[in-house]
């Protein structure tokens, strides 16, 4: 055989998971980005009492691929005035760097690209650093003042909100001593128990900034449609605009995934250590049956023949699945067995990312937007001090069990109640510093050259 | 072969994005050049397998100081500013330091040259997938043998910073 072609098979033979996963996320991510937005338009539906998109599909199921369909065939404008190269190549940046940085997530103990680079969670963390430029660049090349003053704000708020990130990633990495993604989620469950437990004021402030990182509602700035239209993506249409909207929803896959593993235990099942909640093993197969029996039920009531079809099509897929979990359950068949981790670990970490996710959602519908000074006095002033003070917290947890001897709850209990008085302290100190701020500032006006 | 080839690839592009970089008239594309080049450095890095250095690289100088640059870029007039920087004294002092650093570097490659095994030629490196994982090995030199400079480095950076705020806050005060 020709050798060169033989060292293609070989690697091939070698690498084949990790082509196939890369494959994967290229290609369902943005279906996966799409059925996202559906299930938010839904969501915000519900929480406003109203039913959403219903028209297209059953309960608008097929509502993203006729969206995708119509900004594929919408004119692509570029502005007279702008700069092509950058204005084309911006929305290419956003997404490139969201799609790579899932690369080094693991969604399972078998889907994965690559999960034991030496870096981690840090190469996931720093790819996704790249998207802001995507943002920042798009904004100057489209040369217009929200797109500027959008862009202006996404950056000084990523960077903001970063630093913040980094600090609360820093206590998670503390616990676990390494920043290997497969060996992070084995090493809480030797642990017992989610870091998310052991560091909850690291898990919280890492929400908080992982939200305004992927500049949703309430720290939706810069695309603040009631102030700057529609911020950095004002100029975009067509299928620059879905790319990078695209980004925005890869983003927060991303920045789901990384709080998962680190702090929600990663492809674990809730307690992977207590016995009795052993149950929960049955209950991947026992949801999708409940959905396939749901869709079966729901089938006979669509009014035209293609729905139906389609939700016996539904049904039979989710049946077909629960099959599979069903009998690769410890007891049955053999050749089941050994694909059995990968989807059951693969079925928790979309259940904790989708509750993420959710979590991201619900914030949105529920809380108003904040002003750019708040947003400010936020990340600055109480978050990034926050996390330095939990850095040093869980450090001190740490150097109490291992040095001392101490019981381990005991004393994570005591140095989180000791972050949790500091953060209180900032806040109130905070509040009177900004009281008097306010009123200097309604004494002699300041010009803010980026507020908006 | 193939780690050659990976090599000259990122030192293609880290030479053609510098060349670019200072030839650009336009600031902003040349933010955009350097970001390329300092990309392709933190490649070789990974191409050598001191995968931390390639990250720290990404986040530090890219996910960093790249985006502040472009920050600054964009609230600051250059069109008013450039040609303030034109005078003819710049011009020969710049010309004058590549000059300088052309012939240091060429004395150092011709050094290298010219005594085998020697210079900038390790003698026998080990194979880099033979390393030990560089992450831990970077934290225990650092802490460990070069815990001094390390943290007077912080404390000098940090007094850097400190001073800025302070100066920053100064002139908002006057205001």
């Amino acid at each position: 055989m020709n050798p060169a072609l033989h060292s293609v098979l070989a690697f091939l033979q070698g690498w084949w998971v990790e082509l196939l996963c890369a494959f994967l996320i290229v290609a369902l991510v943005p279906l996966i980005a799409g059925y996202i937005v559906l299930v938010e338009r839904k969501l915000m539906a519900d929480m406003q009492a109203r039913l959403g998109p219903m028209r297209v599909g059953p309960h608008g199921l097929l509502q993203p691929i006729a969206d995708a369909l119509k900004l594929l065939i919408k004119e692509d404008i570029i502005p007279a005035e702008a700069d092509k190269l950058v204005f084309w190549f911006a929305p290419v940046l956003s997404m490139t760097a969201a799609l790579t940085a899932l690369g080094a997530v693991a969604f399972g103990p078998w889907f994965h690209v690559a999960r034991d680079i030496n870096i981690g969670l840090l190469f996931v963390v720093g790819i996704s650093a790249l998207g802001p430029f995507g943002i920042v660049l798009g904004g100057w090349a489209s040369n217009n003042h929200y797109s500027i003053i959008g862009a202006l704000r996404s950056t000084a708020q990523l960077i903001s909100y970063e630093t913040t990130a980094g600090f609360a990633l820093v206590s998670g990495f503390l616990l676990s001593g390494t920043l290997r993604v497969g060996a992070i989620v084995e090493q809480q469950r030797a642990d017992h128990a989610w870091y998310a437990f052991l560091a909850p004021v690291g898990f919280i402030t890492y929400l908080i900034a992982s939200i305004a990182e992927t500049n949703r509602a309430p720290f939706d700035l810069p695309e603040a449609e009631s102030e700057l239209v529609a911020g950095y993506m004002t100029e975009y249409s067509g299928f620059r605009w879905a790319l990078y909207f695209l980004g925005e929803y890869a983003n927060m896959i991303v920045v789901a995934s990384v709080g998962t593993t680190l702090f929600l235990g990663g492809w674990l099942r809730p307690f992977p250590s207590v016995d009795w909640l052993g149950w929960l093993d049955a209950l991947p197969a026992l949801l999708l049956a409940a959905v396939g029996v749901y869709c079966l039920i729901r089938a006979g009531k669509q009014p035209a023949q293609v729905q139906k079809l389609f939700m016996w099509a539904v049904a039979f897929a989710c049946f077909g699945v629960a099959l599979i979990f069903a009998l690769a359950a410890p007891l049955a068949m053999a050749p089941l067995h050994i694909i059995y981790p990968g989807l059951y670990g693969a079925f928790w970490f979309l259940v904790k990312v989708s509750a993420y996710i959710y979590v991201f959602m619900w914030l949105r519908f529920t809380l108003p937007r904040f002003r750019f000074d708040q947003l400010m006095r936020l990340g600055w002033h109480i978050l990034i001090p926050l996390a330095l003070v939990n850095i040093l917290g869980v450090g001190i947890a740490l150097a109490l069990i291992s040095g001392l001897g101490w019981n381990r709850w005991l004393a994570i209990a005591i140095t989180t109640t000791a972050t949790v008085i500091a953060g209180l302290l900032l806040i109130r100190w905070n509040d009177r510093h900004a009281v008097a701020a306010s009123l200097a500032a309604e004494a002699s006006p300041v010009e803010d050259s980026y507020a908006g | 072969m193939l780690d050659s080839i990976i090599f000259y690839f990122f030192a293609g592009i880290a030479v053609l994005s510098a060349l670019l970089m200072i030839t650009r008239r336009n600031a902003i594309h040349s933010a955009v050049f350097l970001t390329t080049a300092l990309l392709a450095t933190a490649g070789i890095f990974l191409q050598l397998h001191a995968e931390f250095l390639f990250i720290v690289q990404i986040i530090l100088y890219v996910g960093g100081i790249m985006v502040m640059f472009i920050f600054v870029i964009m609230l600051v007039r250059l069109d008013v500013a450039l040609p303030r920087l034109r005078s003819r004294l710049r011009q020969w002092s710049a010309i004058l330091v590549a000059l300088a650093v052309f012939l240091e570097a060429g004395i150092i490659l011709y050094l290298a040259r010219r005594i085998p095994g020697e210079g900038l030629l390790v003698p026998s490196p080990a194979p880099a997938a033979k390393l030990p994982p560089n992450t831990e090995d970077l934290a225990n030199s650092l802490f460990h043998a070069y815990l001094l400079p390390f943290e007077i480095a912080s404390v000098l950076l940090l007094v850097a910073m400190i001073g800025a705020v302070v100066m920053g806050k100064n002139r908002s005060d006057t205001k």
